[in-house]
C-alpha cells in the first residue's frame, strides 16, 4: 500500500487511489519502425531490483499522470514529477545518485 | 486435575457466574475467565485430537499462540471453527465444541493413526499416494479429504456483521504491555498523535504475573499511573481487543478490533477491521515462551511454564497438585514459586543447565525446593493425562535416574520475541547467542515512504527483558535517542537446550512433538534433512512444521535449530520461514467489512433503471451496470421472451435503454489528428453531422474497442465506445494526450451519465418520431449515418441514423434528467404502432444475424481487425495510427490466422457456446487438432435457426464447405460455411 504525492494536486495519495502505468520514459516506436525499435518499445522492461522510474495515475482523484522515481526493494520513494517531462528533473536525479551511489542513470 | 483454587485470580469477578457448554455439557466459569481457563477450572484438560496421529491434546499455553484448544464456536449462523480458547472471552450462554475426532473426543477412532505413527513420518502422503496412479483420484483423494481439515465449515450465511474503519496517527504502538504503555506516555507527553493497541482486554502484558517493580512501584501499580495519564492526553487512543494483524508498505497497518466476540448479538459489529496510516510504528509486541523438546511433551498437563503461571495468577486456576517445572532459564522459576505461593507442590525443578542464576537458585531454596541442575525429562508418563515424569541426565542418552509422580510439567525452553510485524515489511534480524533467539537487527530496518526506519521495536520485542531495562530503553527509542546498552546482552543468558536429552535415541525423539497441532516431531525434521531438504522453507512444507494454525509461533525456532543441528548448519545460516501477515488469523468476515449483499461493490443504474424493475425485466451484470437482458410477460420464458423481442423489433417496433452506452467528447484545435492516431480510420475527414463506424486497437495492433464516431462541430467529435469501455478508453485517451502528445490542443470529457440514450427501432421507428412531431425525421432531412439536434414531443434531443439491428433505427440522446419521461413516453406514445422493449439479448441475436461484431465476443485481446473481415475500417492512407506498427509484425500478417465467417448447422440446431472446429489428427499432446472456434452462437428467431459467427482457418475462402464443432456431450454437429451477414444482405432495411 504505497503512499505517492500527486505532483498537480499536491495530495500524498494513497495506492488505492492511484492506476499504475509500468515504466516510465519509454520511446514510443510506431509505424515503419525496425523490430528492434518496436521491440524495445513494446516489451523489453528493465524490471530492476532497485530505482525504477514509473508512470502514475492519480486516477480517483485530480485524473492527472504522473511519473514517480521509487525503490523496487525497499519501496523508498525518491520523488515524483509530472507526465510532461522528457526525462527526471535533474535535482531529482541527483538527489538518487547521492542516495544510491552505484545507480547507473535512469536511462 | 486441574482446577479452581480457592483464591487468587486477579482477572476474575468470583461474584459473577457465566454459564457455558462444553461438547454440550453445562459448565460455570466467572466474569473475566478466558474460555480455556473456565475449562480447566472445570478439570476439562482434554480439549482436542491432534491432525495427524489423532492424539489427545490439552492446553499448553494462554495467548494467541495456542496450538492445541480450538474451538468450534456457537452454532448455526453464528459457527465459527478453530477459535482459540485461549483468547477467547467467556460470556454467559458460549457452546463450544471440540475438533478432530469421531465418535467422540474421549474415544476417538482416528487415534489408529497414533499406533500406526512410525509408518507416517514426515512426507508419507507425498511417498505413499503416488503409485498406483489410478488409485488417487478414486481411493486415496476421497479418503484424505475425508479426514482432512480441524474445525467444520459453517453452512449459513453469517447472521453478525462487520465494519471497516480507517484512522491516521503520528505514530502507532502495537502492544499494551509496560514497553507498549511507556511508549504511548513518551510520544504522547511529545504532543504526537498516538494509537496505541492491545489484543487482550487488559492492559499491562506479563508484568503483574512476574510480579515485576517498576520505577518503585508495583506492575500493577504502575499500569494504573500510566493508564491514567494516558486517559488524560486527548492525542492518545487507546484500543483494547485490538490485534496489529500486519504492516504494509509505507506504515499502512492493518488492526482487528474484537467489539462483540463476548457480547453475541448485542447489536453491535462483532468485528472492526482498522486500515490505520501510520507515520511510525512502534512493536511492543513481547515475547512468547517456547517448550522444550523432551518425549512426551505433548501429553495433557504439560504446559509453558509462563502459561501456567497465568492461570494461576490471572484466573487462580491450577493445572494439577503436584507440577514439576523443567526449564534452561531462570524465568520458568517464577512458576515454582507462584505455585507455591498458592499453597500446590512443586516436586521439583529441573534445570538442564549446569548452574542456574544465583537470586532463583536462593529463592528456590530459602522456599524448599528442590532443584536438579544438568538434569532434564526423559519422559513423561501419562496417556489422556500426564501421571509422572522419569528424570535424567540433560547431558546424557535419557536412562532414567528416578521418576517423580506429578499430574502437571511446566516447561520453558526460553523466549522468542515476537518479530512477527517487524519483518512483515522486510525488517531484518540477528541471531542473538545470548537469547537463543532471533531478535529485530536495527539497522536493517523496514523503510518508509521517505527511506527512513519506519518500525522501532521495544521491549521484549527486541530482546530488552528486565523490567526496568524496558522503560529505560523504550524511552530513549521514543525520544530518538540511540539505545546506549545492549539490554538484550544484560539479560540472563538462555542457553540453546533443543533437544532433552541432548542424546536421545530414536524411541525418545520420534515422542518429542515440535508442531503440536501437525504432529511434527524432532525425529521428522531430522528425516527432512536426511532427504535433502535443506531449505528452511522446503522442510516446512515437507514436514508441514509451523504450518497449523499457530504458525509456528510455538515452535518453529525449536524446528529450525533441530534442523540446522542436522544438517550440521549455525542457526543463522539455516534462517527463518518468512513471516507473513496476518499475525493471528482476521476473518473473512472483517476483511470483506460492509462489502457484501447488495453494496457487495457499486451499482449503476441508468434513468430507465426503475421501471425497468417494475416492469419485470431480467436483469444481467454489464460491468457495473445492471441492463435488461429481457423483459418476460406473463409465463414466459426468457427464450421466449427474447424470440418475442425480436420478432416485434423486426415486424412493429422495439425500444431499447442504451444508456450505458459510452460516450467521450472529445474537442480541440488538434481533435481531428488526435482521433485520426486512436482509430485505425480516418477520423478528421468526417464531416460535420455524420457518423462514421470506427475501431480502436492497443499498441500491439488487436482489436480494443469499437463505435460510431460522430462530428458535432468543425473542432468537436463525439466518440461511441462500448458500454463496458467507456471508462477504459477515456482513460486510454487521457494516457496518450498527458504522457506522449502532451503539446496536442485536445480536450476530452466523459459524458457517459449525462446523457440517456433510447434506441428506437424497427419498420415503425419513424411513424412513432413523426407522431411525437418536432423536427423533420425523414430520410431526405435526416439520412441513414447522420445526426441532428432538434425536438420531440417537447424534449430536447440529439438523433443518430445509425443501427445495430439492420432495421430502420433512430438513436436518440437526451439530458439523463429527462431519460426515465422520455422512455415511459416513448412507450406511450408508441403502444399503437405496437412499442415493446427489448433487452440485451435481443439486441445480440439482431447484431448477430446482422454479422456485426461485438467487443468481447469476437475478441479475445488476440484478434486484428483484419481476422474479421474489417481491413476496410483500417486507413492504408495515415502514416500511423495506434496498433498500426504491430499489426505489420509477420505474424499478425499470417494467412494461415483464423478469420470470420458466419456457420449454419446442417440439422438447424445451435452451436454450443465455445465449440472449436474439430480438424483431422492430433497435437504432440493426443489432443484433437483444431481449425476455428464459435464466436457467437444463437437461436436466429428470424431464421428459425441456429447460426453462429465464428473464426475458421481460411474461413472465407472455404464459403460452402463444412467444418465440425465439437458438443458437450463428445459428439460433433456439422456446419457449413457461410457469409457472416444471415440477414437483410443489401442492408436495405436499416437505409430507408
Amino acid at each position: 500500500m504505497l503512499t505517492l504525492e500527486c505532483p498537480y494536486c499536491g495530495v500524498m495519495a494513497d495506492e488505492t487511489e492511484l492506476a499504475p502505468g509500468y515504466e516510465a520514459h519509454l520511446k514510443r516506436f510506431g509505424a515503419g519502425s525496425s523490430d528492434a525499435d518496436f521491440e524495445s518499445y513494446m516489451f523489453a522492461r528493465k524490471n530492476p531490483k532497485g530505482v525504477h522510474f514509473e508512470r502514475w495515475r492519480h486516477a480517483y482523484g485530480c485524473g492527472k499522470w504522473f511519473l514517480a522515481a521509487r525503490c523496487t526493494a525497499t519501496l523508498e520513494v525518491f520523488g515524483t514529477y509530472p507526465a510532461q517531462s522528457a526525462e527526471p528533473p535533474a535535482e531529482l536525479q541527483a538527489k538518487i545518485k547521492a542516495k544510491r551511489p552505484g545507480w547507473e542513470g535512469y536511462k | 486435575m486441574s482446577t479452581r483454587l480457592a483464591t487468587g485470580g486477579r482477572l476474575i469477578d468470583r461474584g459473577v457466574r457465566k454459564s457455558f457448554t462444553f461438547n454440550g455439557r453445562r459448565l460455570i466459569g466467572h466474569e473475566g475467565d478466558t474460555l480455556a481457563s473456565a475449562l480447566l477450572a472445570n478439570d476439562q484438560m482434554l480439549v482436542g485430537r491432534s491432525f495427524k496421529y489423532h492424539r489427545p491434546r490439552g492446553i499448553v499455553a494462554a495467548g494467541p499462540e495456542e496450538p492445541n484448544a480450538l474451538m468450534n464456536l456457537g452454532r448455526d449462523d453464528r459457527l465459527e471453527p478453530n477459535q482459540r480458547a485461549t483468547t477467547t472471552e467467556l460470556f454467559d450462554g458460549l457452546e463450544a465444541a471440540s475438533q478432530n475426532h469421531w465418535p467422540s473426543l474421549e474415544f476417538d477412532v482416528g487415534v489408529v493413526n497414533n499406533a500406526l505413527a512410525r509408518f507416517l513420518p514426515a512426507g508419507f502422503y507425498y511417498k505413499t499416494f503416488i503409485h498406483p496412479r489410478a488409485f488417487w483420484k478414486h481411493v486415496f483423494e476421497p479418503i484424505i479429504r475425508q479426514s482432512a481439515g480441524l474445525g467444520k465449515a459453517p453452512k449459513s450465511r453469517d447472521a453478525d456483521h462487520y465494519e471497516q474503519a480507517y484512522a491516521f496517527c503520528d505514530v502507532l504502538i502495537i502492544g499494551g504491555g509496560v514497553a507498549g504503555l511507556q511508549a504511548a506516555l513518551t510520544a504522547g507527553e511529545a504532543g504526537k498523535s498516538v494509537i496505541l493497541l492491545e489484543q487482550n482486554a487488559h492492559w499491562g502484558g506479563r508484568a503483574p504475573v512476574d510480579g515485576d517493580m517498576l520505577e518503585g512501584e508495583t506492575a500493577e501499580e504502575w499500569i494504573k499511573s500510566a493508564l491514567d495519564a494516558l486517559a488524560t492526553m486527548k492525542n492518545v487512543t487507546l484500543r483494547n481487543r485490538c490485534t496489529g494483524a500486519g504492516v504494509y508498505d509505507h506504515g499502512y497497518v492493518l488492526a482487528n478490533e474484537r467489539v462483540a466476540d463476548h457480547t453475541p448479538g448485542d447489536g453491535r459489529p462483532k468485528q472492526r477491521l482498522w486500515r490505520i496510516r501510520a507515520g511510525h510504528i512502534v512493536t511492543a509486541t513481547g515475547a512468547i515462551e517456547r517448550p522444550l523438546s523432551f518425549a512426551g511433551n505433548d501429553i495433557p498437563g504439560v504446559m509453558l511454564a509462563a502459561s501456567l503461571r497465568d492461570y494461576v495468577v490471572n484466573f487462580g486456576v491450577s493445572l494439577g497438585d503436584r507440577t514439576v517445572v523443567v526449564t534452561n532459564n531462570d524465568d520458568a522459576y517464577l512458576t515454582a514459586f507462584a505455585l507455591i505461593e498458592a499453597g500446590l507442590s512443586v516436586p521439583a525443578i529441573l534445570d538442564a543447565r549446569a548452574q542456574a542464576g544465583e537470586a532463583v537458585l536462593a529463592r528456590a531454596k530459602a522456599m524448599g525446593i528442590r532443584v536438579e541442575q544438568g538434569r532434564a525429562i526423559a519422559k513423561v508418563k501419562g496417556g489422556k493425562r500426564v501421571t509422572g515424569v522419569q528424570i535424567c541426565l540433560q547431558a546424557g542418552e535419557g536412562a532414567p535416574i528416578e521418576e517423580i509422580a506429578c499430574d502437571a510439567v511446566a516447561m520453558s525452553g526460553g523466549w522468542s520475541p515476537v518479530v512477527h510485524l517487524w519483518s512483515h515489511c522486510g525488517g531484518k534480524l540477528n541471531w542473538s547467542d545470548h537469547l537463543s533467539a532471533f531478535l529485530p537487527d536495527l539497522a536493517r530496518p523496514p523503510l518508509g515512504q521517505d527511506g527512513s526506519a519506519m518500525v522501532t521495536p521495544v521491549g521484549a520485542a527486541l530482546g530488552v527483558y528486565l523490567a526496568d531495562d524496558i522503560i529505560a530503553a523504550t524511552k530513549a527509542a521514543l525520544s530518538g535517542q540511540a539505545l546506549v546498552e545492549d539490554y538484550a546482552a544484560k539479560a540472563p543468558a538462555i542457553p540453546p537446550v533443543w533437544v532433552m536429552p541432548q542424546g536421545a535415541p530414536i524411541q525418545l525423539r520420534s515422542k518429542m512433538w515440535l508442531d503440536y497441532q501437525n504432529d511434527v516431531k524432532v525425529s521428522d525434521v531430522q528425516l527432512a534433512a536426511r532427504e535433502g531438504f535443506e531449505s528452511v522453507e522446503h522442510a516446512k512444507r515437507y514436514t508441514t512444521l509451523g504450518m497449523a494454525t499457530d504458525q509456528g509461533k510455538l515452535s518453529n525456532i525449536n524446528g529450525l535449530a533441530v534442523l540446522s543441528k542436522a544438517l550440521n548448519a549455525d542457526i543463522p545460516q539455516v534462517g527463518t520461514t518468512t513471516f507473513r501477515p496476518p499475525y493471528t488469523p482476521v476473518t473473512i468476515g472483517a476483511l470483506a467489512g460492509e462489502a457484501r449483499g447488495e453494496i457487495f461493490q457499486p451499482l449503476r443504474r441508468t434513468p430507465m433503471h426503475g421501471w425497468h424493475e417494475a416492469n419485470g425485466a431480467y436483469m444481467e451484470p454489464v460491468g457495473l451496470w445492471r441492463r435488461p437482458y429481457c423483459f418476460p410477460r406473463g409465463s414466459e420464458t426468457h427464450e421466449e421472451a427474447v424470440i418475442r423481442e425480436v420478432n416485434n423489433t423486426r415486424e412493429n417496433l422495439g425500444l431499447l435503454d442504451a444508456s450505458t452506452l459510452g460516450k467521450i467528447i472529445v474537442k480541440g484545435p488538434d481533435a481531428g489528428r488526435f482521433l485520426d492516431m486512436l482509430y485505425t480510420n480516418m477520423m478528421s475527414n468526417l464531416p460535420v453531422g455524420k457518423c462514421r463506424y470506427g475501431l480502436m486497437c492497443n499498441e500491439q495492433g488487436f482489436l480494443s474497442d469499437d463505435g460510431v464516431v460522430a462530428r458535432i462541430a468543425e473542432d468537436t467529435w463525439l466518440c461511441h465506445t462500448t458500454s463496458g469501455g467507456a471508462d477504459r478508453i477515456h482513460g486510454w485517451m487521457e494516457d496518450w494526450l498527458q504522457c506522449e502528445w502532451w503539446d496536442w490542443k485536445v480536450y476530452t470529457a466523459n459524458v457517459t451519465e449525462q446523457y440517456a440514450q433510447v434506441a428506437v427501432v424497427g419498420p415503425k421507428a419513424r411513424k412513432l418520431l413523426e407522431k411525437l412531431g418536432g423536427m423533420d425525421v425523414s430520410a431526405e432531412a435526416l439520412p441513414f449515418m447522420q445526426w441532428a439536434d432538434g425536438v420531440l414531443a417537447g424534449f430536447p434531443v440529439r438523433v443518430f441514423r445509425i443501427s445495430f439491428s439492420g432495421e430502420l433505427s433512430y438513436e436518440i440522446a437526451i439530458p439523463a434528467s429527462h431519460g426515465a419521461a422520455f422512455w415511459e413516453m416513448l412507450h406511450r406514445e408508441g403502444a399503437e404502432f405496437g412499442a415493446m422493449p427489448y433487452g440485451t439479448e435481443g439486441l445480440h441475436v439482431m447484431r448477430a444475424e446482422k454479422g456485426f461484431i461485438m467487443i468481447g465476443d469476437e475478441t479475445d485481446g488476440t484478434v486484428i481487425p483484419q481476422d474479421l473481415g474489417l481491413s476496410w475500417a483500417i486507413s492504408k492512407k495515415k502514416a500511423d495510427f495506434l496498433g498500426k506498427r504491430g499489426q505489420e509484425r509477420k505474424h499478425l500478417a499470417d494467412p494461415d490466422r483464423w478469420q470470420l465467417v458466419g456457420l449454419e448447422t446442417l440439422d438447424g440446431s445451435v452451436i454450443p457456446d465455445g465449440s472449436y472446429a474439430v480438424a483431422d489428427g492430433t497435437n504432440e499432446n493426443g489432443q484433437k487438432n483444431t481449425e476455428g472456434r464459435v464466436t457467437s452462437t444463437y437461436y436466429s428467431p428470424t431464421l428459425k435457426r441456429g447460426i453462429a459467427m465464428g473464426l475458421i482457418k481460411h474461413g472465407p475462402a472455404r464459403m460452402g464447405q463444412t467444418v465440425a464443432f465439437n458438443k458437450v456431450d463428445g459428439s460433433t454437429v456439422q456446419a457449413k460455411i457461410v457469409d457472416a451477414v444471415f440477414y437483410d444482405k443489401e442492408g436495405a432495411k436499416q437505409n430507408v
